[in-house]
C-alpha cells in the first residue's frame, strides 16, 4: 500500500508521467513474479531439503500462512492500481475468487468427475472402457457391499446414534441439574479432542484378550473372566456376528456424546424456568417434565444434532480401519470406498461408491438450501 | 414439609449419583491409557492397569516341601489344614485360617506356599515408555526368565513435526481465505454473489470422499502428491464451506455503520477488511480456528491418502495407526504414543473450550 501511494503522489509534469508509468509498469511485473519465485523456491525448499525436521517445520509454517496472506496482498495492490471503476468491478474477486476457486477445484467439479469416472471400469475414462451403469449395480448386489450397507445403516445408524443423542440428551439434562455441572461436561465432551486413531488405541486396550489362564490385561475380559465368561478377541469375535460391530459402534458413541450434549446443553439452557415450574405445581412428574416438556421444546435441536451424527456416521472410516481394517464382517462404506479406490486400485467402483455417499446427504442439502432461502440473508 | 425435603434430597442424590457413574464410565477408557503409559512394559503386559489401585493380593509367607511331608501327590491331601488333590492345589485351596495353599511346579520338584491374602499398589512406574517414544531409543529388558530382549524404540517426534507442519497452516490458510470471501459476499455487491454463495451452502455436508480419487489424480499430474502444500490445499478446500459459511454469518452481523465512517475516511476495502473487520471478528476466527485444528490434528483418513506415500511427511495419526498395525501388542509404545498425539489437542481443548463450544454451536455439518 505504501509503495501505491508514493507512486501517485508522483504524478508531475508530463515526462514525469511517463518515468512514473514505466516504473509502475514494471513494479506491476515485477513484485508478482518476485512473489511466484519466492513462493516456488520455498516450495523446492520443502520438498527436497535434508535440513533438520524443526527448521523444516519453521519454514513450512512461515511459507504457509505467509505465502497465502502475500498472495492476497499482492493481488489487491493490482487491483487498486486500476482506476476507480474496475477497482470496484475486480476487487470483489480478489476477496471471494480464491475461496470460490479452491471450491470449485476440491468439492464442486470433483462431484462431475468422480460421477464420470464412476461410468468406466477399473482404469477410468484415461485407459478403461465405459461400462454405463454396472458398478452402481455391483455396488448393490457384492456381497461384501451388502454385508457394509448392513452395518453402515443398521448397526452404526439405527444403534449408534440413538445411543449417542440419548446418552448425549440424558447427560445434559442431569448436569443441567447438578452442581458439578462443568466439571461433568468437560470430562464427557473430553473425547472430542482425540482423534479416531487415538481412541482406536484406547478401546483396543480395553477389548484386548489373554489366554483364559493368564491374568488379562483389557478390562473388559477382564470383568468377563471375573463374571465366569470366556475371554475373547470381541470386535473380531465372528461368533457373535454382525453384533461384533457394536464394540466399534461403542467407541464412537463415547466420542460423539460429548457433541450431542453439548448442544442439548445450550438448547434446554433456553427453555424459560417459569414453564418447568408451573409443570411441576401442577403435579408433573420429573420424568413427564423430560418427555412432554423438555423433549419436544428442543426438537429442532434434537432433529439438527441426530442429522449431524447420522451424516457423520455415514461416512465412518478411521475406527474400522485401524481397529479391523473392515476384517470379520465389520466393512462399512467407507472402508470398501477406501479398499477399492486406493488398494485394489478399482476406480470406477470406487467412484461409485463415493456417488452414493453423495446421494445419501443430499436431502440434508437440499434442506440447508431451503432454510437458507428462508433466511433471506441476501 | 419434611417429606419434601427428603424427596429434593433423594432426587438430588439421584442426578449426582448418575451423573457420576456416567462421567466414570466415560473418563475409565482414557484413564487406563494414561496410567498405563507410564507402568513398566513388563507389567503392563503382565497385570491390569487397575492393579495400581489397591488390590488385595496372595503373598506367600511360608515354603513347604511335599517330600519332607510326605505328601501323596496322586491322592487327596492335606496341608495345613486344607485339603485337595494335586490338581485343586495347583489351582489353590483355602484353609480354614483364611491362608491359601498352592502347589507350585510339578507332581515331582514341586513345593507348596503358604500365601496370605494382604493389601497392595502396584506403584512401578516409569517414563521409560515416554523416553522410548520421544527419543527413539532402544531399551534391553530383562524377560522374567533371565533372557534379554531388546526393544526398538519409535521416533515420534518427526511425525509430531509433521503434525505441527500440516495443521498450523491447514488452520490459518482456510482461515484467512473464508475470511476474505466472508467479508466479500456480506459487504460488497457484484454479480453472482448469490448463486455462488449457494455453492457454499450446497458444499456444507459434500463428503469429502468424493473428491479423494479426482485429487489425486490432479496431484499426480502436478506432482505434488506427499507434499504439505497438497495437504494444505485438501483441508483448506474441505474445511472452507464451514469456515465461509460461520465467518458469513458473522460478519454480516457487524454493525455497518463502522464500515461506513471508515470508507468516508478513504479506507479501502482491504484496509477496512485488514484493519476492522478481523479483529472484530476474533471470536468468530477462534472458534474455527480451534475446530479446523482439531480436526486436522486427529484427521487420518486425508493425511493417508496424500501423505500415505511420503514418510518424510507421515503425521501422528498415521504413526500410530502403523505401530497398531505393525507393533500392536508393544503396549508400551501404543499407550505412550497415544497419549503424546493427545497431548497437543487436550491442552487447546482445555484452554480454548469456550470458543470450542461457540463453534460447535455456530453450526458443524461438516462434509
Amino acid at each position: 500500500m505504501a509503495v501505491d501511494q508514493s507512486v501517485k503522489n508522483q504524478d508531475g509534469g508530463f515526462g514525469a508521467g511517463i518515468l512514473t508509468w514505466i516504473v509502475r509498469l514494471v513494479i506491476v511485473v515485477a513484485i508478482p513474479v518476485i512473489t511466484f519465485l519466492g513462493l516456488y523456491a520455498g516450495f523446492i525448499f520443502l520438498r527436497d531439503s535434508a535440513a533438520p525436521k524443526w527448521l523444516i517445520t519453521l519454514v513450512a509454517i512461515i511459507w504457509g500462512v505467509g505465502g497465502v496472506a502475500v498472495l492476497f496482498w499482492v493481488f489487491n495492490w493490482i487491483v487498486e492500481l486500476f482506476s476507480d471503476k474496475w477497482r470496484d468491478r475486480l476487487q470483489p474477486f480478489v476477496f471471494v475468487g480464491p475461496a470460490v476457486a479452491i471450491l470449485t477445484w476440491y468439492l464442486a467439479f470433483p462431484v462431475v468427475r468422480t460421477f464420470y469416472i464412476s461410468l468406466y471400469n477399473r482404469d477410468g475414462p484415461q485407459y478403461g472402457q465405459f461400462v454405463g451403469l454396472a458398478n452402481y449395480v455391483t455396488v448393490f448386489t457384492d456381497r461384501l457391499m451388502r454385508e457394509a450397507f448392513r452395518n453402515n445403516i443398521f448397526l452404526w445408524i439405527l444403534f449408534g446414534v440413538p445411543l449417542t443423542v440419548g446418552f448425549g440428551l440424558v447427560i445434559a439434562t442431569l448436569a443441567d441439574r447438578s452442581k458439578f455441572e462443568r466439571i461433568s461436561k468437560a470430562m464427557i465432551f473430553l473425547p472430542m479432542a482425540i482423534s479416531f486413531v487415538g481412541a482406536s488405541v484406547i478401546w483396543n486396550f480395553i477389548y484386548v484378550v489373554r489366554p483364559i489362564d493368564a491374568p488379562q490385561i483389557g478390562l473388559l475380559n477382564a470383568i468377563v473372566v471375573g463374571l465366569g465368561g470366556t475371554p475373547r478377541s470381541w470386535p473380531a469375535y465372528t461368533a457373535i456376528s454382525p453384533w461384533n460391530n457394536l464394540f466399534l459402534v461403542i467407541i464412537v458413541a463415547w466420542l460423539q456424546t460429548g457433541f450431542a450434549m453439548v448442544l442439548f446443553s445450550a438448547a434446554l439452557k433456553g427453555i424459560p424456568d417459569e414453564i418447568l415450574e408451573a409443570a411441576r405445581v401442577d403435579g408433573a412428574n420429573e420424568f413427564q417434565v423430560f418427555f412432554r416438556i423438555m423433549v419436544p421444546t428442543i426438537r429442532g435441536t434434537i432433529i439438527t444434532v441426530t442429522t449431524t451424527i447420522v451424516i457423520f456416521t455415514l461416512k465412518i472410516f478411521d475406527v474400522v480401519w485401524v481397529m479391523t481394517g473392515g476384517q470379520f464382517g465389520t466393512d462399512v462404506i467407507a472402508t470398501q470406498f477406501y479398499r477399492q479406490s486406493f488398494i485394489a486400485r478399482n476406480a470406477g467402483y470406487g467412484s461409485a461408491i463415493a456417488i452414493i455417499l453423495l446421494i445419501a446427504v443430499i436431502p440434508v442439502m437440499i434442506y440447508n438450501l431451503r432454510q437458507f432461502r428462508e433466511q433471506e440473508a441476501f | 414439609m419434611a417429606s419434601g425435603g427428603r424427596r429434593k434430597w433423594t432426587n438430588l442424590l439421584l442426578v449426582n449419583g448418575t451423573l457420576l457413574i456416567l462421567v466414570i464410565l466415560w473418563t475409565i477408557p482414557t484413564m487406563g491409557l494414561f496410567i498405563s503409559s507410564w507402568r513398566t512394559r513388563l507389567d503392563i503386559q503382565s497385570t491390569g492397569w487397575w492393579t495400581v489401585f489397591p488390590h488385595r493380593t496372595w503373598e506367600t509367607v511360608a515354603i513347604l516341601d511335599p517330600k519332607e511331608l510326605g505328601l501323596d501327590s496322586t491322592a487327596v491331601m492335606e496341608v495345613e489344614g486344607a485339603t485337595g488333590t494335586f490338581e485343586q492345589l495347583r489351582a489353590g485351596v483355602e484353609a480354614p485360617n483364611g491362608k491359601r495353599i498352592q502347589w507350585v511346579g510339578n507332581r515331582r520338584i514341586g513345593r507348596i506356599e503358604v500365601q496370605d491374602q494382604v493389601w497392595t499398589v502396584n506403584w512401578d512406574f516409569t517414563t521409560d515408555n515416554y523416553r522410548q517414544v520421544l527419543m527413539g531409543k532402544d531399551f534391553e529388558y530383562k524377560n522374567p526368565d533371565g533372557t534379554v530382549e531388546v526393544i526398538p524404540g519409535d521416533n515420534f517426534v518427526g511425525a509430531i513435526l509433521n503434525s505441527i507442519a500440516v495443521a498450523v497452516p491447514a488452520t490459518v490458510i482456510p482461515i484467512l481465505i473464508a475470511a476474505f470471501a466472508a467479508y466479500g459476499f456480506a459487504w460488497m455487491n457484484f454479480t453472482g454473489r448469490r448463486l455462488l454463495f449457494i455453492m457454499v451452502v450446497a458444499m456444507l455436508v459434500v463428503p469429502l470422499q468424493i473428491a479423494l480419487v479426482p485429487l489425486l489424480r490432479d496431484y499426480s499430474k502436478l506432482q505434488i502428491n506427499g507434499t504439505f502444500l497438497a495437504i494444505w490445499l485438501a483441508h483448506t478446500g474441505f474445511g472452507l464451506p464451514l469456515a465461509v459459511y460461520l465467518l458469513f454469518n458473522y460478519i454480516r452481523t457487524l454493525p455497518r455503520e463502522i464500515l461506513e465512517s471508515a470508507f468516508i475516511d478513504g479506507a479501502s476495502h482491504f484496509t477496512v477488511f485488514v484493519r476492522l473487520i478481523l479483529p472484530l471478528s476474533m471470536p468468530a476466527l477462534a472458534s474455527f480456528a480451534i475446530f479446523q485444528f482439531l480436526w486436522v490434528w486427529n484427521d487420518y483418513l486425508v493425511a493417508l491418502i496424500f501423505l500415505g506415500g511420503n514418510p518424510d511427511t507421515q503425521v501422528l495419526t498415521m504413526r500410530l495407526a502403523n505401530i497398531v498395525g505393525s507393533r500392536g501388542n508393544d503396549w508400551h509404545l501404543l499407550t505412550a504414543g497415544a497419549f503424546v498425539t493427545m497431548i497437543l489437542p487436550l491442552v487447546v481443548f482445555f484452554s480454548l473450550q469456550r470458543y470450542f463450544v461457540r463453534g460447535l454451536l455456530a453450526g458443524s455439518v461438516k462434509g
